[in-house]
């Protein structure tokens, strides 16, 4: 089993798909001579061209609405924002074209296209650099937003995405790219979209997350465990469609849950999660469902200060504690 | 930060409380968990505890005074703490700071008024739990949604509490609940533990919480339903330490203790017209005259043993009927409106006098106890009613009752059947009487019964039936120990 | 050909007249910006298109989507919000489509279809194929950034688009001189490297000649080009707008409709004896008997299905 890195898994993915359809093209900044701002593109622009690996002026809503109306007339469009900080400028092509292209045309005109690239905070990049938008996104009908964890959910995940009909937002934790993981060589992977994935098995408590931030949940899960303390860890892996099946199954098992992620807390992801276990789980509840999420402020740029800002291990347990009436 | 004290809801049905004697003077230290007071409930004389550390301020009622539940009795504070605020009883009691001027024990003061009453959610105020939507709710479309939400809209008090949980942590980045306790004495119990708790019959308000802020927890519910069922595991042997075990667990009758019976057409029809031809209870007596020569031989052999092994008359009935009512679910039974629930466990309500009325400690089941127990927890059952010491939980959960008032030389009576339970047995006094045995005159000790049954359960072939079998286990004690 | 253009401008107004009208009786709601002035553009300029070819446009859309071969029936239709029109009553008036015929909207945001169009025309030439994507506009959307940067993109890339500006002088109720630091819009084409050209779009044939040319380089050359189309609106902006209002005087309005495209078309083709009287007004009364049709038609064409409300949010 090969272990590869979280930006590989991609790679291959988007090669991947490339080579079984070549109406599948990758466009954006410093994607194809730069090999791609993160190097998730490495080489794709020497095997496919200049024609299907497209360097872009900085225009991300421009890049954008071609992007849509590409798919409207049948290619599949992969279009990556350098981070998806910039991609707030085109969000409009987004939300306003692609979310709504098909019902508004009542089903004439498909959107069978990628928005995709790195989300949430890395280090110490301030600001305007350090943003999970996946609640933004997923508030959104028409859209499919995926956040996978882990390579091999990447790649499998990623080549979903581009197979599928309809736009999907795909986010990349930022720091993510450097992970590895095993991913199967030789193997066709596709993972379907709107499936979660129980990363731990436990029956004390439930931890709900997605992306980056399920790294998190599988640390505190083990270290737990140590303790006689087991852990449900469900990996949502996409935020829309969300699986609210598996979320219900894992809280009426194990009455408790912790809700956790990068993003924001007021109308977070976490949120809408919170509101499922609510109505699905109700009676299954012996304690308040609480959540982890980035503080309420703007990411500080001081390294203390964006470490109190995180979601992290020490928050996550300290909910889970929380929850199962430990403290 | 002081602590009010309340008179607090100190049995199930209790609205108002007396207040029998104060058990610290003001001035005294007193910590979480001291006995404060004495107050008389409808059914028995409880201890009011603190709820609070420090200094009991300030007492707002006299001995011998009543006070609705919830009214402001009491403050805790430090020593130098300024109270005048909360033993004035705040802006919903105008009347209350009079009280509360210049309060000395003992003295004559001014007693509050009944409609000082603190601003604060009545014991039973507990928050409906919001309705569980339908669970495609999600794709529900927007009308339906919108009356969705508006059902799922979330009790005001409900929502101040959270507001404040949020602002309290949202800085940490993490909503974590306070989990802090909320003032009133509305039980705390999690979503679970109420569903787990109305399936197993479980009445909240005896349970103590783990929980945060005492809430009500699964964990709770099933400990406090697995002990009887370990009661039972333990037999007769353990029935010695068992007399004296906690009781407040031994009530509960869990899922699968019982069976409900959806009400047939019919039944209900029986139901309705009986009703209406004799009262809210349509009762029907049925009497039998059961010879007790044979018990009678029993019990002198019992107590030929020693007085230690000394049993009544009535200790042997209550075993008679536990056992027949073991056979007889049928009886030992509830009307509960729109069902009929049929009990497999046996605890049987014993009707005792008291100095002003009468109350019914439940010997909890009876059926799995020996005589031995029985006889000592009837007679401890007795002697603490009489003192007026017995806990709600040692009064409520019987499944049927027994009424006997033999020792006042009653022959025969009919009992007043004490709802839900669907039948009550009245026993006579035991006495000599002349009677044909195998067709020659002999002097029998005989007893009467009567059973009290209400007709909307119990049909009159099936209240003979299990006279039947109690006359045959009376009449052949020897199968009470078979 | 004539005749065709002259049909078709015709139809664009009559039916646009019977919208007005519907909309003053509640059968239309919400906003509705009407077309009447501006015929000659969406005639002439679709006259010059092969059915492979695409059409991308703004929210003013009912007369390009009945020049580009729509029937009145499914426009109407789908103005009433009926189950029978273009995009079965879930797109309103600005969303107007028609896949089969390359018709990809009606779009509601002033200048963002822009980029649309230029990622057809990427398409094609991804392809390799040698249609052309015909982008309609407002003047106002020259200020919006899409327009820049969709621009750029298709000078940079030479993709085959036509980028039509509809300069009808007006961006709602604000005119282009309070809009535009320079009120020559051709010279932003020098910008993106592509020719650029200004034209009086009352002008039927002008226009034709126009889009002939642009669309010539674009499919040859893979080559875009910028037009502007100088016409005038007769309307208000939208149906919720004056006709004259307080940005324009009603002086103004009259001296332009005195250059209406229809009459200018009318008098050059009665001058070249193409047309008379008897046969424009036999020509008049069948295409408002065809408006009708399309009234009656919508009339009774149910509303969409409850279901189809959560049809088509994502293909399944």
């Amino acid at each position: 089993m090969a272990i590869v890195t979280f930006r590989d898994a991609l790679n291959q993915a988007l090669r991947e798909e490339m080579q079984n359809d070549d109406r599948v093209f990758l466009m954006g900044e410093e994607v194809a001579e730069y090999n791609g701002a993160y190097k998730v593109s490495r080489g794709l622009l020497d095997e496919f061209g200049p024609m299907r690996v497209v360097d872009t002026p900085i225009a991300e809503l421009g890049f954008a609405g071609i992007g849509v109306g590409a798919a409207m007339v049948g290619l599949r469009p992969v279009i990556e924002f350098m981070t998806w900080n910039f991609a707030l400028l085109a969000i409009d092509q987004v939300v306003n074209a692609a979310a709504k292209m098909l019902y508004m045309s009542n089903g004439q005109f498909r959107m069978p296209m990628v928005f995709r690239g790195p989300n949430g905070a890395a280090l110490q990049l301030s600001a305007q650099h350090s943003q999970a938008w996946e609640s933004w996104l997923a508030h959104i009908p028409g859209l499919k937003v995926v956040t996978p964890a882990t390579p091999y959910d990447a790649k499998g995940l990623l080549k979903s995405a581009i197979r599928d009909d309809n736009p999907v937002v795909f986010l990349e934790g930022e720091m993510l790219y450097n992970t590895k993981g095993e991913v199967p060589e030789g193997e066709e992977i596709l993972i379907p979209l709107g499936k979660a994935e129980r990363k731990r098995e436990g029956e004390h408590c439930s931890i709900i997350a997605h992306g980056k931030t399920v790294l998190i949940a599988i640390q505190v899960a083990d270290a737990l465990a140590k303790e006689g303390i087991r852990i449900d860890v469900i990996d949502l892996r996409t935020v829309r469609p969300m699986d609210v099946d598996a979320i219900a199954e894992s809280v009426k098992k194990t009455n408790r849950a912790v809700v956790v992620e990068e993003g924001w807390e007021v109308c977070g992801i976490g949120a809408q999660v919170v509101d499922y276990i609510q109505r699905e789980c109700f009676d299954y509840l012996d304690a308040p469902v609480l959540r982890v999420h980035q503080a309420d402020v703007p990411m500080p740029y001081a390294r203390n200060l964006e470490r109190a800002a995180k979601p992290d291990a020490q928050k996550v347990t300290a909910a889970v504690r929380k929850v199962l009436y430990q403290e | 930060m002081a602590t009010k004290v309340v008179m607090e809801a100190l049995s199930p049905t209790m609205e108002e409380g007396r207040l029998v004697k104060w058990n610290k003077n003001e001035g005294d230290a007193v910590k979480t968990g001291d006995s404060l007071a004495e107050v008389e409930t409808d059914k028995a004389i409880m201890e009011l505890v603190a709820r609070g550390d420090g200094v009991l301020r300030k007492r707002l009622i006299n001995e011998g005074d009543s006070a609705p539940v919830g009214q402001l009795i009491a403050v805790i504070g430090t020593a130098d703490e300024n109270i005048d605020a909360l033993a004035g009883g705040g802006a919903a009691a105008p009347q209350a700071p009079a009280a509360a001027q210049e309060a000395k024990p003992g003295a004559g003061e001014q007693p509050p008024q009944e409609g000082a009453v603190p601003a604060g959610p009545a014991p039973d105020s507990a928050a409906p739990p919001a309705q569980e939507r339908p669970r495609d709710a999600r794709t529900s479309v927007p009308d339906d949604a919108a009356q969705s939400q508006g059902e799922a809209s979330t009790p005001p008090q409900e929502r101040d509490r959270r507001g404040a949980e949020r602002t309290s942590t949202g800085s940490q980045g993490a909503t974590l609940g306070t989990g802090s306790s909320e003032p009133g004495d509305r039980v705390r119990s999690s979503p679970l533990a109420r569903k787990l708790a109305s399936e197993r019959g479980v009445e909240l308000t005896t349970i103590q919480g783990s929980g945060p802020g005492g809430r009500i927890v699964k964990k709770d519910i099933e400990e406090a339903a697995a002990q009887p069922s370990a009661a039972q595991a333990q037999g007769a042997q353990a029935g010695k330490e068992r007399a004296s075990a906690a009781p407040a667990a031994r009530r509960i009758s869990t899922e699968g203790d019982y069976q409900d019976i959806p009400l047939t057409q019919i039944r209900k029809t029986i139901a309705r017209r009986l009703a209406e031809s004799i009262g809210p209870v349509p009762t029907f007596y049925l009497t039998a005259e059961l010879d007790v020569e044979r018990v009678a031989e029993m019990r002198d052999s019992i107590i030929e043993l020693g007085a230690e092994y000394k049993v009544s008359f009535n200790d042997i009935v209550l075993k008679a009927v536990a056992t027949a009512l073991q056979q007889h679910p049928e009886v030992n039974a509830h009307w509960l409106g729109d069902k009929m629930r049929y009990f497999n466990r046996v605890h049987i309500g014993m009707a005792v006098a008291v100095e002003d009325g009468l109350i019914t400690p439940v010997i909890f089941d009876a059926d799995t106890k020996g005589l031995a127990d029985i006889s000592r927890e009837s007679r401890e059952l007795a002697k603490r009613a009489r003192d007026r010491k017995l806990k709600p939980d040692e009064y409520t959960g019987a499944t049927f009752s027994v009424s006997n008032l033999g020792m006042f030389g009653i022959e025969h009576f009919t009992a007043i059947i004490n709802p839900p339970e669907a039948a009550i047995l009245a026993v006579g006094g035991v006495e000599e009487r002349v009677v044909a045995v195998d067709g020659a005159p002999a002097v029998r000790k005989r007893m009467n019964v009567t059973l009290s049954c209400d007709h909307r359960v119990i049909d009159g072939a099936t209240g003979a039936k299990f006279l039947q079998t109690l006359r045959r286990l009376i009449e052949n004690p020897l199968l009470l120990v078979y | 050909m004539n005749r065709a253009l002259l049909r078709s401008m015709l139809l664009q107004r009559r039916f646009e007249e019977r919208s007005a009208e519907a909309y003053a009786l509640g059968k239309i709601g919400g906003f509705c910006h009407l077309y009447i002035g501006q015929e000659a553009i969406s005639a002439g300029a679709l006259s010059v298109l092969r059915p492979d070819d695409y059409v991308v446009t703004a929210y003013r859309d009912h007369g390009l989507a009945l020049a580009r071969g729509m029937t009145a029936r499914a426009v109407m239709a789908e103005l009433f919000g009926r189950r029978d029109g273009c995009a079965g009553g879930k797109g309103g008036s600005m969303h107007l489509f028609d896949s089969k015929l390359n018709f990809l909207g009606g779009h509601g945001i002033v200048g963002a279809h822009i980029p649309l169009a230029a990622g057809v025309a990427f398409a094609i030439k991804y392809r390799g194929g040698d249609q052309v994507c015909l982008c309609f506009f407002g003047e106002a959307a020259v200020n919006i950034g899409a327009f820049h940067e969709a621009l750029n993109m298709a000078g940079l890339w030479k993709l085959p688009a036509v980028f039509i500006i509809e300069n009808n002088r007006y961006g709602m109720g604000t005119a282009v001189s309070r809009a535009m630091a320079n009120e020559d819009v051709t010279v932003r084409a020098a910008t993106y490297n592509i020719p650029g050209e200004s034209l009086d779009a009352q002008d039927v044939f002008a226009v034709r000649d126009a889009i002939s040319r642009a669309v010539e380089r674009a499919r040859s050359n893979k080559t875009p080009t910028l037009l502007e189309m100088r016409t005038y609106r007769f309307m208000g902006h939208s149906m919720s707008d004056a006709v004259s209002g307080t940005y324009r005087t009603k002086a103004e309005l009259e001296e332009e409709m005195r250059r209406d495209p229809i009459i200018l078309l009318k008098t050059h083709m009665t001058g070249a004896g193409e047309i008379d009287d008897d046969a424009y007004a036999k020509l008049d009364d069948e295409i408002k008997a065809e408006v009708q049709d399309s009234w009656d038609f919508a009339d009774a064409s149910p509303e969409p299905e409850l279901e189809e409300l959560y049809a088509n949010v994502v293909v399944e």
